[in-house]
């Protein structure tokens, strides 16, 4: 095995196209537990922790550029106010060790069905920044996960950033499991609440995380979004109805596919009432710092 | 392949190293610093936390390779000579020591605690410990122990 350590963007690319076996690690707290399991060996790691510039986010044309390496504690310290979706997301990823070094570039690299900021990046409408030595493109989250633990990169390109909207109205994340810390999802529910648009995005629920595209139409068309008035049980229960229908989960150890569908409905109810709570105490427009 | 790295405060070298081996195994195996403890090897039960550039992270999941330059320090690192860190000497005071196994990464996630923390809340002290594990169920020893040390140093 060989261990590659860029410095730069650009000598990534270049030792990823010539060696695209290589596997990328950032955090480590995927690719090195299956190294120290044996489940991997593969002919060379692509260490990314050196290549300053994946670590950095930045804002332009009115949308965040989070860098693939910025851990999980620096989104929850830096841009709580800015992307408080995905801040919820990272504060429940682990412990505080493993959010000092996981990313949300390794989430989206893992594509695990279960991965905690998935559905935020799907609610959001966010878009995956990929590069290659043949140059960049960028991805909608929805079409990025395209089977269990699968994406959509080619075998010469790395993650190198995510693109999200800031939010302008209310954002909600939730997950069951089996306490608040250490704890893979058993299912995840994520709301996103702007004027006129409604994000709804469930995970660990279907091979991959998928948004509930039926509940997001009958959010847009049922909320009361000139009456800032609480929302009616009918409503809640139509729009979990629709939520737990979008699921296509299965029987695991974690849980049940009839337990997860009841959960997410349950998760999507209480979330919906929090957002919408959030949305009109905000006036439809969240003030961010 | 040979990994240079600084381990509480001095430069260090090691030779043969795997490219897949962990810096776990590394400070264990390799530099002779056996307190930070090797358990799950997948993250879930915190013993084996160290410092990174001032970063508690657990050290099994970070290759070795990532730690070439850097800065490492482990529970060995935490007294000054004989004298106990006033959070080890309040793990010793408060018995918060059963097995003694998930006690190093424990000290070293209340040690960093403290740092950022002078004087933490109950719930700030549960919510930096969750990532460290205790199989013997010794958590209010341990509680007790990072209270006095927040109220001592």
């Amino acid at each position: 095995m060989d261990f590659l350590r860029p410095t730069t963007l650009d000598e990534a690319l270049a030792l990823k196209a010539e060696r695209p076996g290589a596997v990328p690690i950032a955090g480590g707290t995927d690719v090195m537990v299956e190294l120290n399991f044996d489940h991997r060996r593969p002919e060379a790691l692509l260490d990314l922790t050196g290549v300053a510039e994946l670590a950095e986010w930045s804002t332009s044309d009115g949308q965040v550029r989070l860098g693939a390496g910025v851990p999980y504690t620096r989104v929850i310290t830096e841009l709580g106010d800015v992307l408080p979706g995905l801040a919820m997301a990272s504060r429940t990823v682990g412990s505080p060790q493993i959010r000092n070094r996981g990313t949300v570039g390794g989430n989206l690299g893992a594509a695990s069905p279960a991965g905690d900021t998935h559905p935020v990046l799907l609610a959001t409408g966010a878009r995956v920044e990929v590069a290659s030595v043949r140059g960049g493109r960028t991805i909608a989250a929805e079409a990025f996960y395209t089977g269990v633990k699968r994406n959509a990169l080619e075998p010469d390109e790395l993650i190198t950033a995510v693109h999200l909207p800031p939010a302008s109205g209310a954002e909600q994340f939730a997950k069951v499991g089996t306490r608040n810390a250490m704890v893979i999802a058993v299912c995840s529910f994520a709301v996103v609440l702007r004027p006129g648009y409604a994000g709804v995005a469930l995970g660990s629920a279907a091979p991959v995380p998928r948004r509930a595209a039926e509940a997001e139409r009958f959010l847009v068309a049922e909320l009361p979004w000139q009456t800032p008035v609480p929302l009616a049980d009918s409503l809640k229960r139509a729009f979990a109805e629709l939520v737990a229908g979008a699921a296509d989960p299965i029987d695991d150890v974690r849980g049940s596919a009839a337990y997860r569908r009841h959960a997410l409905g349950v998760l999507a109810r209480r979330a919906l009432t929090w957002a919408w709570d959030d949305y009109r105490n905000n006036g439809g427009e969240r003030q961010c710092a | 392949m040979r990994l240079n790295v600084t381990v509480n405060g001095e430069p260090k070298q090691a030779d043969d190293v795997w490219e897949g081996e962990s810096l776990l195994y590394v400070l264990r195996e390799r530099l002779g610093l056996p307190g930070s403890k090797n358990a799950c090897e997948q993250g879930e039960c915190g013993s084996c936390t160290v410092y990174l550039d001032g970063v508690p992270v657990c050290s099994c999941l970070v290759a070795a390779g990532q730690a070439e330059g850097h800065d490492v320090r482990t529970v060995e690192g935490l007294a000054d000579g004989d004298t106990l860190d006033p959070v080890q000497q309040s793990f010793v005071d408060a018995g918060a020591v059963q097995c003694g196994f998930c006690t190093p990464g424990l000290v070293v996630a209340a040690h960093d605690l403290l740092h950022r923390v002078p004087d933490p809340s109950d719930e700030e002290i549960r919510e930096a410990l969750a990532g460290n594990l205790c199989r013997c169920t010794g958590y209010e020893k341990i509680l007790d122990a990072v209270r006095n040390a927040a109220a001592t140093s």
